[in-house]
């Protein structure tokens, strides 16, 4: 039952929000959205409660797998929601809005958590597919959220580019569907390794590798990311927040329910070639990219192509626990990074690094934040990122993978050192004058630029909304970085095993 | 029924080939239509109420809906007919042959038990995804590219139809409500790039660089 | 080779007096749905007699290759016709007819070319390029479409291959297609409409009638009779794609000819109506897009043949 309300109650709350439109019960709109996530956090966290069933039948069971991505998923969106309760107000007080636009905000978002869940909890490929496809359309919208014509172009690519490659993803379902051919399985995962001796290996192969370019292209694997940091950026920051923490892992369980039945097909090997192919292309694109970046917002997003390959480098040299512990650490560290990044947006009302500087003596909390966050995400003790990085390499160690570890530390250094320079010159230096009291000076109306939020308001007022999100991850992450709680690390050994590969 | 197969296969040849922006949609339509019905005819369980109710499902979204959702960008756009391919038509064309021949030589590879469905019907999916490929690479207006996706999307669906004989209804239908809520979002997305742009061809999409 | 007199005399009778008749009809049909009277069904044959008893002007650059060239043409078309079955047996058959067939009609194609080019007028000259030109597109399309129909059917000869009625029915779609495949075909080579204009006589666009501007009185009779006669072997042969010849030779197989390419006849007169010309620039992608449909067909044949 819980189950059900889970996903049926962002559901039903985003078809009731779509019913009322008009810029002038906005409140009402985000006091849905916040009851939405509120609500759907206590659900969750009910779940943890024993006792409490995490199946209802055949389509929707909750496995420990899915129950961490959910975990994560309600963890995040409870917190963009408090952080875009403060940011609107912001932005919406700054930028003339046009007609008929805006409500949609709160229907999608409440429709991407509900479709994200039934993501998390289905073991039938079917139904997941439609889950994963119905984020794209929930996303495409929010994307679009500033309806200029770059956040038009970053929403076209998204829409097309992903919904091309999720088609390809049911392709390969189909392929794995056809591998079983002759002994009637249906969609569900478990049935699919329950059968596995089974099924033809030639099938499975040509499924994995077209689910893995289909999800890999909603999940922001090279070379197939192209979308990714044209939607990051355009988008508004929390969601942007949530499409690198919450929507790149939906993709990922794809992948992952996919390894799974190759993994119990005795096909891992195969399977894990590949992930670790695409992970280090992933790395090494997002390298190049992160060394030439001029904004900041796309550098987060080469980041999170970054963290993509991590993941995939991670489940291909079978350490599993690593990956599913940097999911976590990469969700948090990379909401509290975009978070901060929306408050640098609207106080700068720039996405240029180079005309942001002075962070920490402009904006003395948020530049903290950033440092935090930029230090966790380049992999640097004690935040907890660099445990997850260092379980991997250590596992990929262990398994004898050794130039795809070297490539990975020469990647990730490389990475480390250019973005550094990136993220502390946008935090150190001379405290700027902003745009907005310069132009006040100059007796020069503010013009509402393509950008987020040009704040029509003096510019240092408290964040206190927005900043407290941010501060929780950041202490979420710190913490996760010094310890580890044993029932966390219970938690993650089940979800696992479930991959298949011992540790 | 292998009628049908091949006419899904000659419609998706009339859209490579095609220059006007209408016929390529009726075209989809009619693949749609051509896609809905063949269960019908290959099994004969499928007159059953599932059946049927996936039938008048498929039929409605994919030969009626969708075309009307494209007809209606197309006119509130007042979109030009020219198709604007990036390769000339008889390039494509000639690739549609090389795809359809790369789908039909790997039969061997892709043998599998098809039945009650003729054996085409795994080159035919084949041929339809890579060329619904070829139509989303060699077109630049937006509104081809919806068709492109959409053959497509017809592709895998003709091969998933093989593969399933029980399919559940829920998730049929999810996927084919994912896919009209993504026609339509992709319509009206084409809407806003024929206002902001004045045109939709996709390459004035190509704003968003990395190094400027 | 088993020989018999009688549908031997008819099918030389009928190849050899009908083929304008169905010029006519074709006229007529355009003449309908134009709304006119158009001429009468047998004005095909007023022309020609008309021009046999005219005297015929030769231009002083050409050569004798410019006067024998329609004979030729009428000889290769004549004998190209005795290999296709048209009621029942053709009166010659043996395992790769098709081949000589289809290099006949080539021959054909190739005298006329070579007399337009014999000339010497720019005019005509471009004329003969284009005539190569699309010429290469639709041989192409239509040996490939033989080769096809040789594979389906297991035969090498016309003769067996239009006995077609006991291939696999999965094998039923291919002819279908080769019957699209193949029309296409008979419009491209025989000019008709949406390739070009067989009425044209001053256009810079058209390809065949082009070719012919510098023959008068019999010679051009001579190349209209073999014009008809060419597109009354397509029409046999295209028809008999979608209704299979008869085994044996009976009174009735004349008339059912006669329906079918009376029939045939009038769809290309629908088509001639409901079409404009294509622009010269697209008819290569007509052409293609024919020979894309042709291979489709070779692969769904090898395809059924193989599983």
């Amino acid at each position: 039952m819980i189950l059900i309300l889970l996903f049926g109650i962002p559901a039903f709350l985003g078809v009731v929000t779509l019913f009322i439109p008009g810029e002038e019960r906005r409140r009402v709109r985000r006091r849905l959205l916040m009851i939405g996530a509120i609500l759907h956090a206590l659900l969750t966290l009910a779940l943890y409660f024993p006792g409490v069933s995490h199946s209802l039948n055949d389509y929707l069971v909750l496995d420990s797998l899915g129950f961490l991505f959910l975990s994560i998923t309600s963890f995040l969106f409870l917190f963009v929601a408090i952080y875009s309760f403060g940011y609107f107000q912001k932005e919406h007080h700054s930028i003339p809005t046009e007609k008929g636009v805006r409500h949609l905000y709160t229907p999608c978002m409440l429709f991407f958590l509900s479709a994200m869940t039934l993501t998390t909890m289905t073991p039938h490929l079917g139904l997941l597919w439609v889950a994963i496809e119905a984020t794209t359309l929930a996303t495409a919208p929010l994307i679009y959220y500033h309806h200029h014509a770059q956040a038009l172009e970053a929403a076209w690519k998204y829409l097309l580019i992903c919904s091309v490659g999720i088609a390809l993803a049911l392709l390969g379902i189909f392929f794995i569907a056809a591998a079983s051919k002759g002994s009637g399985t249906a969609l569900f995962v478990s049935s699919f390794v329950k059968n596995a001796p089974n099924l033809d290996p030639r099938w499975l192969r040509i499924g994995f590798i077209l689910v893995l370019v289909g999800f890999g292209t909603k999940m922001g694997l090279a070379p197939l990311h192209t979308w990714l940091p044209d939607a990051h950026s355009e988008a508004p920051s929390p969601v942007s927040a949530l499409l690198s923490g919450a929507l790149l892992n939906a993709a990922f369980l794809g992948i992952l329910r996919c390894y799974q039945i190759c993994s119990a097909a005795g096909l891992a090997d195969f399977a894990g070639k590949l992930l670790i192919i695409f992970g280090l292309v992933s790395l090494f694109v997002a390298a190049v990219f992160i060394t030439a970046q001029r904004d900041y917002k796309r550098l987060l997003a080469y980041s999170s192509v970054e963290h993509m390959g991590i993941l995939s480098l991670g489940i291909g040299v079978g350490s599993g626990f690593g990956s599913l512990l940097h999911v976590i650490n990469h969700s948090l560290t990379k909401g509290l990074l975009f978070l901060v990044a929306g408050q640098i947006v609207l106080t700068y009302r720039t996405k240029k690094i180079a005309e942001v500087q002075g962070l920490l003596k402009t904006l003395p909390a948020t530049g903290i934040l950033f440092a935090v966050g930029g230090l966790a995400i380049m992999g640097s003790p004690p935040f907890a990122p660099f445990i997850s990085e260092f379980l991997i390499l250590r596992d990929g160690w262990v398994h004898g993978h050794f130039i795809a570890m070297s490539l990975y530390l020469l990647f990730l250094s490389v990475i480390f050192v250019s973005m550094s320079k990136s993220l502390f010159d946008m935090i150190q230096g001379e405290k700027k004058e902003l745009p907005s009291a310069q132009r006040e000076r100059e007796g020069e109306a503010p013009m509402a630029l393509p950008l987020e939020g040009a704040t029509r308001a003096p510019i240092i007022e408290r964040y206190g909304l927005m900043t407290f999100s941010p501060f929780v991850f950041a202490l979420i992450v710190f913490l996760l970085g010094v310890y580890l709680p044993p029932p966390l690390v219970a938690f993650l050994k089940e979800a696992s095993s479930l991959l298949g590969r011992p540790l | 029924m292998d009628w049908l197969i091949v006419g899904i296969i000659l419609t998706s040849f009339v859209m490579l080939g095609a220059s006007r922006l209408a016929s390529c949609i009726r075209m989809v339509a009619l693949q749609g239509a051509l896609l809905s019905i063949l269960p019908l005819l290959a099994k004969p369980s499928f007159w059953d109420f599932h059946g049927l109710l996936l039938f008048v499902g498929s039929f409605t979204i994919k030969a009626l809906a969708i075309p009307f959702f494209l007809f209606r960008s197309l006119k509130e756009a007042r979109i030009k007919q020219e198709v604007e391919p990036v390769v000339s038509l008889h390039m494509t064309l000639i690739g549609g042959g090389a795809v359809l021949v790369l789908a039909f030589s790997s039969f061997r590879f892709f043998a599998l038990p098809t039945a009650p469905f003729p054996s085409l019907i795994v080159p035919a999916a084949l041929a339809t995804v890579l060329i619904g490929f070829l139509l989303l690479i060699s077109r630049t207006k937006a509104i081809t590219q919806v068709v492109g996706f959409l053959v497509l999307e017809n592709g895998v669906f003709l091969f998933g139809m093989t593969l399933l004989s029980d399919f559940p209804l829920t998730v049929e239908m999810g996927v084919l409500l994912d896919l009209l809520v993504g026609v339509f979002v992709m319509g009206i997305m084409v809407y806003h790039i024929n206002r902001t742009f004045d045109h939709i061809d996709t390459t004035v999409l190509s704003k968003l660089r990395d190094i400027e | 080779m088993e020989f018999s007199a009688l549908p031997f005399i008819i099918h030389i009778f009928i190849l050899a007096i009908t083929p304008p008749f169905f010029l006519g009809i074709i006229a007529k049909t355009k003449a309908f749905f134009a709304g006119r009277k158009g001429p009468p069904l047998l004005q095909v044959y007023y022309d020609l007699i008309k021009l046999f008893r005219k005297g015929a002007v030769y231009s002083k650059t050409a050569s004798p290759l410019l006067k024998v060239a329609p004979v030729i043409i009428v000889a290769t078309t004549f004998v190209a016709g005795l290999l296709l079955p048209i009621t029942g047996k053709a009166p010659f058959h043996f395992e790769g007819d098709l081949i000589l067939f289809a290099y006949l009609l080539a021959l054909a194609r190739f005298a006329i070319i070579l007399a337009a080019l014999d000339v010497g007028s720019s005019f005509e000259g471009m004329g003969a390029s284009r005539e190569a030109t699309f010429g290469a597109f639709s041989e192409l399309a239509f040996f490939l479409g033989l080769v096809v129909l040789a594979v389906t059917t297991n035969a090498l000869s016309l003769n067996a291959i239009f006995q077609w009625e006991s291939v696999h029915p999965t094998l039923k779609p291919v002819f279908l297609l080769l019957f699209f495949s193949f029309f296409l075909i008979l419009l491209t080579e025989n000019s008709r409409i949406p390739i070009d204009d067989p009425n044209t006589h001053l256009e810079l666009t058209m390809i065949h009638e082009v070719m012919v501007l510098d023959y008068s009185g019999p010679d051009l009779g001579l190349i209209l009779y073999s014009a008809s006669m060419k597109l009354f072997l397509f029409m046999a042969l295209t028809t008999s794609l979608l209704w299979p010849q008869p085994m044996e030779w009976e009174w009735i197989s004349i008339g059912t000819l006669f329906l079918k390419i009376a029939g045939m006849a009038v769809a290309i007169g629908i088509v001639e109506s409901a079409n404009a010309r294509l622009r010269l620039i697209k008819i290569p992608q007509f052409l293609i897009a024919n020979f894309v449909v042709t291979v489709f067909a070779l692969l769904v044949t090898v395809f059924n043949k193989g599983t």
